[in-house]
C-alpha cells in the first residue's frame, strides 16, 4: 500500500488526469536525452499528447497526414537508418487499421519502433463504438517481437514511455482518452515485466491493467469491509507477462479475477488464463467486455454499463471465492 | 552523363546474363516461387549491384551504404543471385533457395540475410520504408541514396500512394523508385485486373520527376538513376518497362510464368536459351 500516494483510497482528493498526459510528458523528457527518438503522427498531435514534443522538437516530428498504414510502415524505414520513431494514432487505427504494417514492417522487421495507442477502450466515450479500441491487446499479444504495456495512470504512463525509449525492441504502449485518478507516485516501483503487488491478500487476486486498477483497488477495500481479503496486482506489462507474479498470486489466493478496459477474449485476461491453465489451474473470473462492441456516452456510465465498474468486479470477486 | 564505356556495358550483361541462369536453377530446385518477375528485373539488379550502389558486400551494415528497398519481396530470387554475384555470401548457397533453415527465405528476411534491408513480401509496403530511410538520411544530412524497387501490380495498394504522397510532399531528392512496368500480376494483366494507366501522370500529379525507359536497357538504367540523382526538388521514379520473363521466350510476357516455376525440362530449354544468348550463339555445353 505504501506503493501509492497516501490519500489514494479518497477518489475526491485524488488529481485526475488521462494516461495520454503521461505519455507527453514523458515522450518530452525522453527525447531531451535521447536525440534519435522521432515522433510521427497520424494527424492527431493534440489529442495523442504529441504536441509538446512537436513544440520543442520541431525537427524530429514528422507530419503523416491520416496514413496510419504508412505511419507504421515508414516508421519502420526509419528505424532502419537508426531513429527511435513514437508513432501515434488512436489505437482503433495503429495498431488496429495499421496491423500487417505493424506486424510484417515493424514486428517481423524487429525494429525499434514505439507504437502509441490513444484512446483505446470505452472510456473514449462520445466518439462511441467506431473509435473505442477493445480489440487491440487481441491483435498485438500474438505477434513475437513485441512488449505490451498498459499503464495504469499519467505518472505510470510517464515512466512507461520513457523505459521504452530506452529498451531495443518494437513496443505498444496503450493509452486512454479520459481523466483518470493518479493513484500512484513518482516512487512507485515501475519495471518493463515486473507486475506490482499494489495490495496483499489471500482470498482473491485481482489481476487489472490500466486505470481500471483503480476500480481494483475501491473493490477491494469495500469487500474488507465484508470480510473478503483481497490481493490487488498492478499488471502493466501483458507481454512478456510476469508469470512469476501471476503464479505466486494464484498459489497464495487460489481464485483470480482479471480486470481490463477491452475484450475479455484475448487481452490481459487471455494471457492469465492461458498461463495458469498449463501451471497452476485455478477459478478466474473475467472483467472486461463481454463480446460487444462499445457505443456512446459518458466515460463513467460506459464503464459501468460495460461490466467494468467497482460492484461488478466485487461480484466477481464473490463468484470466484466460490468457486475455490 | 553516358560516361559509361561499351565495353563495361558488355559486361553488364553478360553478368545479367548469368544471373538469369542462375534463377533459372535456383527455381527449379526450390520447386515453387515466382519466374516472371526475377528475369524480367535481371537488368536493373545487375546495374544496380555492380554499378549504381555504393555497397560493399564485405561489409553489408557500412553506415554510408546506399539503400536498396525491394519492395515486391516475391522476386527476391533475382536479388539473391545478384548478391552472390557481388560477393555477399557463397554462390552455392543460392541453391538452398526455399528449404528450410535457409537464409534464403521465400520472400526476404532482414533478420536472416546480412545485406537484405527489410523484410518484404506483403504488397505496397516497400517505398513508405523507402521513404522513412530516405527522411531520416536527410535529417542526418546523410550522402546515401535510397532505392526502392516496386512492381507494378502491387501500384494497386493504397499504402504505396500514401508513401508516394509522403515523398513528394516532402521533396525526398534522395529517394529514387523503379517501377517493374511488366503489365502482369498474378491474376492476369494489369490493365485487366485494375488499370494503373496513365501511370506516369499519377506520379507527376504526385510531385515526382519522372522517367521511363527500356528496362533491358543497362545503359539506359545507369543513365536514369544519374538523372536521379541531379534532381533536388523532387522524388524520382523510373518507370522500367521489361518483358517478364525476359530471356526465356516460352515465358516472356506471359501471366501465367508470374507464380510458376519450370520443370526440369522446361529449365533446360530456359538454360540452352540463356546460354546461346536466345540462338544467337553457339552454347560451349552442347
Amino acid at each position: 500500500m505504501n506503493k501509492l500516494v497516501k490519500n489514494f483510497a479518497d477518489l475526491k482528493s485524488l488529481v485526475q488526469k488521462p494516461t495520454r498526459d503521461g505519455f507527453g510528458d514523458g515522450l518530452v523528457i525522453a527525447a531531451t536525452e535521447n536525440a534519435n527518438i522521432v515522433g510521427l503522427c497520424a494527424d492527431l498531435t493534440e489529442s495523442t499528447r504529441m504536441l509538446a514534443f512537436k513544440e520543442k522538437f520541431p525537427d524530429r516530428f514528422v507530419q503523416m497526414g491520416v496514413h496510419e498504414q504508412l505511419l507504421a510502415a515508414l516508421g519502420a524505414g526509419m528505424a532502419l537508418a537508426g531513429k527511435i520513431p513514437f508513432i501515434t494514432s488512436y489505437a482503433m487505427f495503429c495498431p488496429g487499421r495499421a496491423w500487417e504494417q505493424v506486424r510484417t514492417n515493424i514486428c517481423l522487421n524487429n525494429v525499434n519502433v514505439k507504437i502509441i495507442g490513444s484512446h483505446a477502450g470505452v472510456s473514449v466515450g462520445p466518439d462511441g463504438a467506431t473509435h473505442q479500441a477493445i480489440e487491440d491487446i487481441a491483435i498485438m499479444r500474438p505477434i513475437p517481437h513485441v512488449t505490451i504495456v498498459v499503464p495504469c495512470d499519467a505518472v505510470e504512463a510517464k515512466k512507461a514511455t520513457m523505459a521504452i525509449a530506452e529498451m531495443e525492441g518494437p513496443c505498444y504502449l496503450r493509452l486512454g482518452r479520459e481523466k483518470t485518478p493518479v493513484f500512484t507516485t513518482e516512487k512507485t516501483p515501475f519495471e518493463i515485466g515486473k507486475a506490482e503487488i499494489f495490495r496483499e491478500g489471500k482470498d482473491a487476486a485481482i489481476i487489472a491493467c490500466g486505470s481500471l486498477v483503480y476500480n481494483a483497488l475501491q473493490a477491494a477495500d469495500e469487500l474488507k469491509k465484508e470480510k473478503i481479503d483481497v490481493m490487488v496486482i498492478n499488471s502493466h506489462t501483458i507481454k512478456p507477462l510476469d508469470e512469476k507474479t501471476i503464479l505466486k498470486a494464484a498459489k497464495t489466493c487460489g481464485a483470480i479475477v482479471t480486470v481490463e478496459e477491452h475484450q475479455i477474449t484475448g487481452g490481459l485476461g487471455g494471457a492469465v488464463a492461458e498461463y495458469l491453465a498449463k501451471t497452476h489451474p485455478t477459478p478466474i473470473e473475467f472483467i472486461g467486455v463481454q463480446n460487444r462492441f462499445g457505443e456512446s456516452g459518458e466515460p463513467k456510465e460506459l464503464i459501468e454499463h460495460f461490466g467494468m465498474g467497482v460492484e461488478s468486479i466485487k461480484k466477481a470477486v464473490k463468484k470466484v471465492v466460490k468457486r475455490k | 552523363m553516358s560516361h559509361i564505356h561499351d565495353a563495361e556495358i558488355k559486361k553488364l550483361e553478360l553478368k545479367a546474363n548469368t544471373i538469369r541462369k542462375d534463377i533459372i536453377k535456383m527455381l527449379l530446385e526450390a520447386g515453387s516461387g515466382h519466374s516472371a518477375g526475377p528475369l524480367g528485373m535481371a537488368d536493373v539488379f545487375t546495374a544496380l549491384y555492380f554499378h549504381i550502389l555504393h555497397h560493399d558486400p564485405k561489409k553489408p551494415d557500412w553506415p554510408e551504404r546506399d539503400r536498396l528497398i525491394l519492395s515486391n519481396g516475391h522476386i527476391c530470387p533475382v536479388r539473391y543471385a545478384a548478391m552472390a554475384h557481388a560477393g555477399y555470401f557463397p554462390h552455392k548457397e543460392l541453391m538452398t533457395l526455399r528449404k528450410f533453415g535457409t537464409r534464403l527465405q521465400g520472400h526476404p528476411e532482414r533478420e536472416k540475410l546480412p545485406g537484405v534491408e527489410t523484410t518484404s513480401g506483403p504488397l505496397g509496403a516497400g517505398l513508405a520504408q523507402a521513404a522513412g530511410l530516405a527522411y531520416a538520411a536527410r535529417m542526418d544530412n546523410k550522402k546515401w541514396h535510397t532505392y526502392c524497387c516496386t512492381s507494378d501490380g502491387e501500384h494497386e495498394a493504397g499504402l504505396h500512394w500514401e508513401a508516394a504522397l509522403f515523398a513528394g510532399k516532402n521533396k525526398l531528392h534522395n529517394l529514387t523508385c523503379i517501377v517493374d512496368r511488366n503489365n502482369i500480376q498474378i491474376d492476369g494483366y494489369t490493365e485487366d485486373i485494375m488499370p494503373l494507366e496513365p501511370l506516369k501522370e499519377k506520379y507527376l500529379a504526385f510531385n515526382w520527376h519522372v522517367i521511363e525507359i527500356d528496362g533491358h536497357d543497362i545503359r539506359a538504367i545507369i543513365e536514369a538513376t544519374n538523372q536521379a540523382k541531379t534532381i533536388f526538388e523532387k522524388p524520382t521514379v523510373i518507370i522500367a518497362h521489361t518483358i517478364p520473363g525476359r530471356g526465356v521466350d516460352f515465358m516472356e510476357g506471359d501471366f501465367k510464368w508470374h507464380g510458376m516455376t519450370p520443370n526440369r525440362e522446361q529449365a533446360k530449354i530456359a538454360l540452352h536459351e540463356l546460354r546461346t544468348l536466345g540462338g544467337k550463339i553457339r552454347s560451349e555445353h552442347e
